[in-house]
């Protein structure tokens, strides 16, 4: 399609703000939030509403924006997805199907995917009829996640695949999983990995819910049993998994970066809690304390230089100005704010952060958010490891040593299995 | 600064230059007890490479690189910053900008000396503590029939004794007012003060009864609070983006130490605690980077989140570059705080920009007061 048949942006924007005035719900500022919010009944309509609202988008032609037409997109730009992002603030939007269904997923299957499984399964995500987890992490990995032991052995037509994988939000009310397992022991671990399409609910797929300590049940930890997954659900070639890992995990750093998200403009990205240092002050009848007026600037401060930062780091990559591991930079940035964020709030609510009655507003949340505070170092690969590539990566320092290193993988030492 | 336009990189190639060659490390320490820090063809030079003719319109004898005088003057503040050049770069172009923006013809002339290098003009906005917080002025400009008469003390002020004109900002009544002063008007004395800084002079300036005609106001009597808030917003785009140059030379001296210098048979890179130190100061300085030219943007082309963008930069760059720029000193070790050593030229910059036209603590202050703005949030 050359440029000049494609859907002028502001007309775009203009039917997009039509049809979202007409079909969605108003809703208030939406936070992407670890805390324990809703029972689980609660959490099951609103992951029904969510398919409901991506089937209406799908119908309204407002679904996959820079997602090709052959598989159910618009084929359009950055741009309309951006103008959409725009005129969704302050409406609903399919939350739970941006990441990590559209991305790192779905652009996993966009990259490597078959013919075959990008037709069988991006329509059906586009239309919400599929979301999709990340079986990446295991148990026993940490930050290694090539060390996945997670094995996949081939038994004709078909791959049998035992092991566990952890740290899967919402897998209990998911469909599918992009999902890493060793499939050759006598190489070194990166090149003994394949990567295969899992369905959650199959038999021999046993998931369970994880309590984090704040009380919120999301995340899950799932134990294969021989599960059989067809050849034809493989994605790449055979113990070729890192070359997909590698993508996968570019696509993943991208987060609600991504233009293949639909995220209202605006919607707050902190790994716990959408309630600004503001809110707590005014609750804690604090506003005109200095030392709270300094910490309410110094959250501002922090949130207005890390947009800076990631808009700068965003432009350096897509201009090549900057290599794509400069994302990392990004990483770290997030997650000490977001931490710092936690803690500005835990200090202005004082005591109230320790004890806390329900009608007292925002104050409510700054205990338990505080206890959570380390989330955003560690979910999505640590802070660590995302440092380890800033200095290796981009600042050219000396890799660390490691003792796996063209070492087959069945002689790489490793803890006690659990 | 990203997507400089080839004149734009040619502009800041230039004074890089020019600094490399006239101002190496070893002349800075050598102007170390001279009175001025720099003599008058270096300003003159600079004058030519367009330092002071920025923010200052065409019919007036100035002009832009890209269209927008205060970024392309960011980028020569980057560079001083980089260099730890000598000179009143902020204070003389905040001047010629309110003169040009606000002068009357009278002044056309002395703005062609300033842009010329000719003559030289600076800032008088900070007083003694403690009124030296932002917003706390105190110096009186009283209206005496055709005269306005300034009593009160101003410091720091930057180049005050190369200074042919100081534009004071005081106070008459409830508002703020603006006088130009030559600095040989009866009334005016100036004392050297002692600074950090190697390569920068402050001066006291002190206001005893010092009496001019009327048409000396630059702008209204009691009216200012927007001038001056202006020129608040343009200084501290400059400064940030001095400080920035300063961060990214103490960063790329360190990173570089870190390759050289070997510790138990291993370079210094090759600790992991090193190199987590490294990458977080990576993050900083990226960070500083992109809210200093954001906030330049912003200021410069007037759009109205102007105001918070440069007190985050402000706040941001004051308190986690001067983290980057002793954690440089730190992996130094102790020739990092040696005369000898470069690393503290830049330091030096860097500190006391962190502490002119408010500190980290005042801007965050300024920021929480435009969130409660914005939020319309009643105490």
């Amino acid at each position: 399609m050359s440029t000049d048949e494609i859907e002028n942006v502001e007309a775009f924007r203009q039917r997009a703000r039509a049809w979202i005035h007409e079909n969605l719900r108003p809703v208030g500022p939406v936070a992407l939030s670890l805390r324990r919010e809703r029972s689980d009944e609660q959490e099951l309509v609103a992951v029904a509403r969510d398919r409901e609202v991506q089937r209406m988008l799908f119908d309204a032609g407002l679904a996959g924006i820079c997602i090709p037409p052959e598989y159910g997109g618009q084929g359009l730009t950055p741009d309309h997805q951006q103008a959409l992002n725009d005129e969704l603030a302050g409406y609903e939007f399919a939350m739970r199907l941006q990441v990590p269904t559209f991305t790192p997923c779905l652009a996993v299957l966009l990259e490597f995917g078959t013919e075959d499984q990008r037709r069988r399964h991006i329509p059906a995500i586009l239309k919400g009829e599929e979301i999709w987890m990340q079986l990446l992490s295991e148990p026993s990995g940490g930050s290694d996640v090539a060390g996945a032991l997670t094995s996949a052995v081939r038994d004709g037509d078909e791959w049998i695949l035992n092991g566990s994988k952890v740290w899967t939000t919402g897998a209990w009310w998911s469909d599918w999983g992009l999902c890493l397992a060793r499939t050759n022991w006598d190489v070194p671990k990166h090149r003994g990995l394949t990567v295969f399409l899992l369905p959650i609910h199959e038999p021999g797929v046993e998931v369970r819910r994880i309590e984090m300590l704040n009380g919120n049940k999301e995340f899950c930890q799932e134990f294969l049993s021989d599960v059989r997954v067809p050849d034809t659900d493989r994605v790449g070639d055979i113990d070729e998994g890192w070359t997909v890992g590698t993508g996968w995990m570019f696509h993943e750093r991208m987060l609600y970066n991504s233009p293949l998200v639909t995220v209202p403009t605006g919607t707050t990205r902190g790994s716990a809690s959408s309630s600004s240092a503001l809110d707590v002050a005014r609750d804690a009848g604090r506003l005109a304390d200095p030392t709270v007026r300094d910490l309410i600037g110094e959250a501002r401060m922090l949130d207005v230089v890390g947009e800076e930062l990631q808009r700068r780091i965003g432009d350096g990559i897509a201009t090549q100005t900057m290599s794509g591991e400069t994302s990392a930079i990004g990483r770290v940035f997030v997650g000490v704010v977001a931490a710092r964020r936690m803690t500005i709030q835990f200090e202005i609510a004082g005591a109230a952060g320790a004890a806390w009655s329900d009608d007292d507003g925002e104050l409510t949340h700054c205990g338990t958010d505080f206890l959570m505070r380390q989330t955003s170092c560690i979910g999505g690969g640590t802070i660590e490891m995302a440092r380890n590539v800033i200095s290796e990566r981009v600042l050219g320092m000396p890799r660390e040593r490691t003792l796996d290193r063209d070492v087959a993988f069945r002689d790489v030492p490793r803890a006690s299995s659990r | 600064m990203q997507d400089l336009s080839a004149d734009q990189q040619f502009f800041r190639g230039t004074t890089s230059k020019f600094l490399d060659e006239q101002m190496p490390t070893g002349e800075l320490r050598r102007r170390r007890d001279t009175q001025a820090g720099f003599d008058e063809k270096y300003w003159h030079r600079g004058a030519d490479l367009g330092w002071t003719s920025l923010l200052v319109g065409e019919h007036l004898g100035g002009g832009t690189v890209s269209g927008d005088g205060l970024v392309d003057l960011s980028l020569v503040a980057y560079e001083f910053g980089r260099h730890a050049a000598p000179g009143p770069l902020v204070p003389d172009n905040i001047v010629a900008a309110t003169l040009a923006a606000a002068g009357t013809d009278a002044h056309a002339g002395l703005i062609g000396d300033l842009l010329s290098g000719g003559s030289i003009a600076s800032w008088a906005l900070s007083e003694p503590p403690p009124h030296d917080r932002l917003d706390d002025v105190t110096l009186d400009i009283g209206v005496d029939g055709g005269d306005v008469a300034l009593n009160g003390v101003k410091r720091p002020v930057e180049s005050a004794r190369q200074a042919d004109h100081l534009l004071v900002t005081g106070r008459t009544g409830t508002g703020l007012t603006q006088v130009l002063v030559p600095t040989d008007a009866a009334g005016v004395s100036v004392e050297p003060m002692r600074t950090v800084d190697l390569t920068r002079r402050f001066d006291r300036v002190i206001f005893d009864d010092v009496r001019l005609p009327a048409r000396t106001v630059i702008g209204e009597v009691g009216g200012a609070g927007g001038q001056v808030e202006r020129q608040l917003q343009m200084a501290l785009v400059l400064v940030n983006a001095e400080c920035v140059g300063a961060m990214q030379t103490g960063f790329d001296m360190t990173l570089e130490w870190m390759f050289d210098r070997y510790s138990f048979g291993r370079p210094l890179a090759s600790y992991q605690e090193l190199k987590h130190r490294l990458a977080d100061m990576k993050t900083w300085l990226e960070a500083s980077h992109a809210i200093s030219d954001a906030a330049a943007a912003a200021v410069g082309s007037g759009s109205p989140d102007g105001a918070e963008l440069v007190s985050a930069a402000k706040a941001f760059i004051g308190e986690y570059g001067t983290q980057l720029l002793q954690d440089c000193v730190q992996l130094h070790g102790g020739i990092g705080v040696t005369f000898d050593h470069d690393l503290h030229l830049f330091l030096r910059r860097h500190t006391v920009n962190r502490a002119l036209y408010g500190t980290p603590a005042e801007h965050r202050q300024r920021i929480a007061d435009l969130v409660e703005q914005q939020k319309g949030v009643v105490a």
